[in-house]
């Protein structure tokens, strides 16, 4: 889940600096030959980076798109070209295609159900009381924890007549009590709020450092005119925090799209694939399986996926924040 | 409630009273379930390592009866226990210097000079915004198997490195941007080269954006689990986390040794975390400007 990881990141770009203050042309005398040295700078500050980047980040998807194309078990030479029967063997898979509901299911339930959750929290939460900065830290803190050792702990928690459940029968709930991890109607949600936990926090933290940058003055004159809190909330605190909503959804639906760890430690994705991810079936059918081939395929599904789901955001949600938003999330 | 005798105007300190008596109760119940929801799995396992398998087995729930050390003992003296922690330390650490350097050298490049073509550089460095690692991973997989690095702990480091870049740029960018052009024909004037601005100048100056980077870099890395899962294959080799998941599974029966191992795994992120809370969320709300 390391994209959610970056999602943090991405909240961090200063706002705003970027077109006051852009560096101006060199004019400074310079001895030698200025055009040719700023080439060789730019190529020494330049080349060390692209070169990792392309290596390790593009061309991996072209080899994995060139891969996809043939059955290959992981050894041996490339030689069974296939075309396309690895792609036409995943979309006539019902585990599959289950597999991107299970996505789907969870990509949704994420926004759907963290993003008014974050929002709330994080509304109730950005005034002073006691405790704050203790409670911020602490909601904060499942988020840095390796999501792998998370999933270990709370397969722990959910295991039959474990903590969770003994939790459930001291509150008198005894009989809410569920197989969490082998019921196969309640295993997908089983693992929505352990990632949930996980990653809760995160939404939080970027929600409340975005609503420090909600002017106090513009609320006050809100109210002064007559606005309602709630109207105050609606018309002026959420709009202002549309740039950190926007980018906070786009980083949790690229992170719950590729989601691994956490369901593939919690239930491998079963039983009988009830809770299976794309990129579970993934790693079951491509590398446990030993079908590479298939596997690339999978991979080039998946990556198709977060592109096309990219492009549209940024075409109808991201543009509306001044400059590809990407570059310019809290504030 | 208090209500203002004020007539015309609207009564908005009496209503902002009133929301005072019914939110900061709401916020506390919230803050405290919040907090609770968090604290509680945490402790959970970390108290649960203090107990025996019998007494677990017992119940579920409840306080260690008696008290043992010996699940967190054995996990301390164990030898594989900090092998995992010095590869994850290892991993986490390469692939955070490399991004860190050549990151803060491309983001000078992309933010110090005008040239042609600089703004579709800095788009394809973003567009790795769109291929998250767990996308990449079986790709990479292949592509490392070609390269020879599987099984190798810079095998994983190095593609870390590579995905970490665009965020990396990101954030600096903006950052470096934002520092004065005079600043640079001063100690242009003064006759240093650009390189040693940046070097004794700017790059110090831009030390908080780069504190934070750093850290990013270093908790992704650290928090990684599919790639060290499919490259790394002895498991003197493995990351913190992915020996967390194989101590599971091969001491299955062994609830509280897990409990333990769990527990410990949880120390180093945390630790760093507390440490560096500050750099993080002051990235988050922006702070970085400095």
């Amino acid at each position: 889940m390391t994209s959610r990881s970056t999602a943090l990141e991405a909240g961090l770009a200063p706002p705003a600096t970027e077109e006051s203050a852009a560096a101006g042309p060199l004019r400074a005398p310079w001895w030698g030959r200025p055009k040719l040295r700023k080439k060789t700078e730019l190529t020494i500050l330049l080349a060390p980076a692209l070169i990792l980047f392309v290596g390790f980040v593009l061309i991996p998807i072209v080899i994995a798109a060139y891969y996809s194309f043939y059955n290959w078990s992981g050894y041996g030479p490339l030689n069974d070209y296939i075309g396309f029967k690895n792609y036409h063997y995943a979309f006539n898979d019902p585990a599959f295609i289950q597999a991107i509901e299970h996505t789907l299911i969870l990509t949704v339930a994420s926004v759907v159900i963290q993003g008014p959750l974050s929002i709330g929290i994080s509304l109730l939460l950005n005034r002073r009381f006691f405790g704050r900065t203790v409670l911020r830290t602490v909601i904060f803190a499942p988020y840095v924890l390796p999501p792998a050792v998370t999933a270990v702990m709370w397969s722990l928690i959910l295991q039959p007549s474990g903590f969770a459940d003994q939790v459930f029968k001291a509150l008198g709930l005894g009989g809410e009590v569920q197989l969490w991890l082998a019921n196969t109607h309640i295993v997908l949600w089983t693992n929505f709020v352990v990632l949930t936990w996980q990653y809760l926090g995160f939404g939080i933290v970027l929600l409340l450092a975005g609503l420090q940058g909600v002017p106090t003055e513009l609320k006050e004159a809100a109210a002064i005119d007559g606005a309602s809190p709630w109207q105050v909330t609606r018309r002026i605190t959420l709009p202002l925090l549309g740039p950190t909503i926007r980018i906070w959804a786009f980083l949790t639906v690229i992170g719950s799209l590729q989601v691994f760890d956490i369901v593939w430690i919690l239930t491998q994705g079963g039983p009988a694939g009830s809770s299976g991810t794309i990129a579970t079936y993934m790693y079951l059918n491509g590398v446990q399986a030993t079908d590479f081939g298939f596997g690339a395929a999978i991979a080039v599904i998946l990556f198709a996926f977060c592109f096309v789901f990219a492009l549209v955001y940024q075409r109808f949600a991201l543009r509306r924040d001044t400059q590809g938003a990407l570059t310019r999330a809290v504030g | 409630m208090v209500a203002s005798t004020q007539t015309a105007a609207p009564d908005y300190a009496g209503r902002y009273a009133l929301r005072r008596w019914t939110v900061l109760p709401a916020t506390y119940l919230v803050a405290i379930v919040a907090l609770g929801l968090t604290i509680v799995p945490l402790l959970f396992v970390l108290v649960d390592g203090f107990r025996t398998n019998g007494d677990i087995n017992n119940s579920a729930a409840g306080w260690p009866h008696p008290w043992v050390a010996g699940n967190y003992t054995s996990v301390l003296t164990s030898a594989l226990f900090w092998e995992f922690l010095g590869n994850s330390f290892l991993i986490a650490g390469v692939a955070t210097a490399l991004t860190l350097v050549l990151g803060s050298m491309a983001a000078l490049a992309l933010s110090r000079y005008e040239f042609k073509g600089r703004e579709v550089f800095y788009t394809v460095f973003v567009s790795g915004l769109l291929f998250p690692i767990g996308v990449g991973a079986l790709p990479l997989y292949l592509l490392l198997q070609r390269l020879g690095l599987l099984d190798n702990q810079f095998g994983v480091a190095i593609p870390e490195a590579a995905f970490g870049l665009p965020i990396t740029l990101i954030i600096l960018r903006p950052f470096l941007r934002a520092i004065p052009g005079d600043l640079q024909e001063a100690a242009l004037v003064d006759g240093a080269s650009r390189f040693r601005f940046f070097g004794q100048i700017l790059l110090p100056l831009a030390k908080p954006a780069l504190v934070t980077v750093g850290l990013l870099a270093f908790v992704t890395s650290w928090n990684q689990y599919l790639l060290p899962l499919l490259v790394l294959q002895t498991n003197t080799h493995f990351t913190l986390p992915l020996g967390t998941y194989i101590f599971q599974t091969q001491y299955s029966q062994n609830d509280a040794g897990i409990m333990a191992f769990t527990a410990l795994a949880m120390v180093p992120a945390l630790g760093m975390f507390l440490f560096c809370e500050r750099y993080l969320v002051a990235g988050a709300s922006g702070a970085v400007k400095g």
